[in-house]
């Protein structure tokens, strides 16, 4: 893959390996199919559009859009098992025990019912107890004992100590070097990744970084799987990015429009359909203008770190190379997985800090670009697969945003349409 | 979500197994207890039309509203029993009747010429034009021997569906 200088020569004996295994096949490789199900009939159906994804609906009524992207949509035929599609084409005349027979239709319906590969990306799947003879009861308890008052305590005090820090030099920084933009910049952002490290290590992160550092040069953006908003907090340690993020309510939003102002953020709402545009126009300007590189999660929202949803195409029309940065948690100690559903964010972080620690591999990726011939939305898919290669995670054929909004009709349509084919034809036959 | 095995007593997994005539495993059972609990958010005891259609596979069938006529609020027990028709072990004449009651929107034992006619329409959508509907379906019940007027009941359509049974099974995952 072009592009990549030879000043960053690869380092140490596990980045090498990274490349040979992942580098110059990653992009001859078909797109992996899902994993089967113990369900024996799966059908998966195609990615909800962005456009129609983006368009929020109150009262839980679809508001299908144009379907100017038809023509983008990936090769779905890539994702349903080979030969196990529902609505079989059978031959011959048609009878009344073929119009009466709704068997296919109905099994499709229980099987969703009754599992189905959406609802698993947002699961979190509770550990086995270990805790459960006589023996190992007691030692849990100590260990409880030992977290919640020794080592909390102990976390708070680092993290506020971080804050006092930070704080300190932050503030005479903004203020008293306006003057000077420059350097002022380059200190906050050297802040902003400190104030990340005092978090990391106030959950005692365990952090593994495999591949080059990115860099700081113009045309690029950096995506990555999303399990949780703590994603970000352990790439900013290493590198101050950029990024593009919710804007959220509480202490959160207080801090994004403060202190992530100075790495530069881009702030968009679900909600409004028209924010579209905007952001992509955002998008555009900062990868052309800013030296410092955005990092995008493209799949929207957070998933449980066993799968992955669909990629937005908006990272990969921006005429930039894209570095995929994959992240895999290991839930030996903790579940890092934030089901916006269950908890807040601040349970969510308390949770961390009152557990041993939090384990996770980081792993910078090749650089891609988008191939002559190649839609956005092909890209996004590649891009997934060598994140999900990389870091173990299954691949589903689902818009994150369906957490929000129902699937456009269009998807019933097709089986309509299908269905309708079916009948007029073996009308015909005589 | 905890451990939901520990909330359903051995007394209970025998009721519904029982409830829905032993089609079910009792490990079939607590998983699909645990799906109901996944699917019920807020622990109601019954899962909404919304919780259902949250679902994007289920969301996207063509038949999911009469599915959720027939599914919406019931309880756990209830719901086992709906499920029973889907399962490995089920007979034929229960498939049958369950595909007899998605027709029969009424519930009055009798599938009219009309009643197909609505789910063949849920089927198609606006890709056949109602005329072709009602054209498609005289012939070919006037091929099997039945008129436009013709109420089928649950012996017809055992009748229709012949031995060569139905491919209606679902398999429930069990961790």
């Amino acid at each position: 893959m072009g592009g990549w200088p030879s000043c960053f020569g690869l380092r140490g004996e596990e980045t090498e390996q990274v490349w040979r295994k992942r580098g110059r096949d990653s992009d001859t490789k078909p797109p992996k199919k899902p994993s089967k199900s113990r369900r024996k009939r799966i059908q998966f159906a195609e990615n909800e559009e962005d456009d129609e994804a983006l368009k929020m609906s109150t009262t839980g009524t679809l508001k299908p859009s144009s379907s100017e992207l038809d023509l983008d949509r990936p090769n779905i035929e890539d994702y349903l098992p080979s030969g196990s599609s529902i609505q079989q084409e059978p031959d011959g005349k048609l009878r009344l025990r073929d119009l009466l027979d709704i068997s296919p239709t109905l099994t499709e319906a229980a099987g969703a019912i009754v599992d189905d590969s959406f609802t698993r990306c947002f699961k979190s799947n509770s550990p086995e107890p270990w805790n459960w003879n006589i023996y190992l009861f007691p030692l849990w308890c100590f260990g409880v004992v030992f977290r919640y008052f020794i080592l909390f305590p102990l976390r708070v005090i680092v993290l506020t100590l971080g804050w006092i820090i930070f704080l300190s030099s932050y503030i005479p920084v903004h203020f008293l070097l306006k003057g000077h933009e420059k350097l002022r910049r380059k200190l906050e952002r050297l802040l902003v990744e400190l104030i990340c490290s005092f978090f990391v290590a106030s959950w005692t992160g365990v952090v593994k970084y495999h591949g080059p550092r990115p860099s700081m040069r113009p045309n690029q953006v950096f995506v990555a799987n999303h399990t949780s908003m703590i994603d970000f907090i352990i790439l900013e340690q290493m590198t101050a990015f950029s990024v593009i993020m919710q804007k959220h309510a509480g202490w959160v939003g207080l801090l994004q429009s403060t202190i992530l102002e100075s790495v530069g953020c881009i702030w968009f709402n679900r909600t409004e359909s028209k924010d579209r545009e905007i952001v992509a126009r955002k998008l555009r300007e900062h990868v052309q203008g800013a030296d410092n590189p955005l990092l995008i999660f493209p799949e929207g929202t957070c998933v449980n770190n066993h799968y992955t949803v669909m990629f937005k195409k908006g990272a990969f029309e921006l005429g930039c190379s894209v570095c995929p940065i994959a992240i895999k948690y290991n839930k030996i100690f903790v579940d890092a997985f934030w089901n916006s559903r269950k908890q807040s964010f601040t349970k969510h972080l308390l949770q961390l800090m009152t557990s041993w620690a939090v384990v996770c591999d980081v792993w910078y990726l090749e650089p891609q670009n988008l191939k002559p011939g190649e839609t956005p939305i092909e890209f996004a898919e590649r891009v997934r697969d060598i994140i999900s290669a990389r870091a173990g995670l299954k691949k589903v054929p689902w818009d994150g945003y369906l957490k929000h909004s129902r699937p456009s009709p269009k998807h019933r349509e097709r089986k309509q349409q299908s269905f309708a084919d079916s009948v007029l034809r073996r009308l015909e036959e005589k | 979500m905890g451990s939901a095995s520990s909330m359903l007593t051995q007394y209970d997994i025998e009721e519904v197994q029982e409830h829905c005539n032993n089609l079910f495993s009792q490990q079939e059972i607590v998983s699909l207890y645990q799906r109901f609990c996944q699917l019920d958010r807020n622990s109601k005891g019954f899962i909404s039309a919304d919780e259902f259609l949250s679902v994007p596979e289920f969301a996207m069938n063509p038949l999911s509203q009469r599915l959720l006529k027939m599914a919406d609020g019931l309880n756990f027990k209830d719901f086992v029993a709906f499920l029973s028709a889907f399962s490995t072990k089920a007979s034929l004449q229960q498939k049958i009747e369950l595909i007899f009651k998605v027709y029969d929107t009424d519930g009055n034992g009798k599938v009219s010429f009309n009643d197909i006619l609505q789910v063949l329409r849920d089927l198609s959508g606006s890709f056949m034009s109602d005329e072709q509907r009602e054209k498609v379906l005289i012939q070919v019940l006037g091929e099997a021997g039945y008129t436009r007027e013709s109420c089928l009941m649950l012996d017809d359509f055992i009748k229709v569906f012949g031995s060569s049974g139905v491919n209606m099974e679902v398999e429930v995952p069990v961790d």
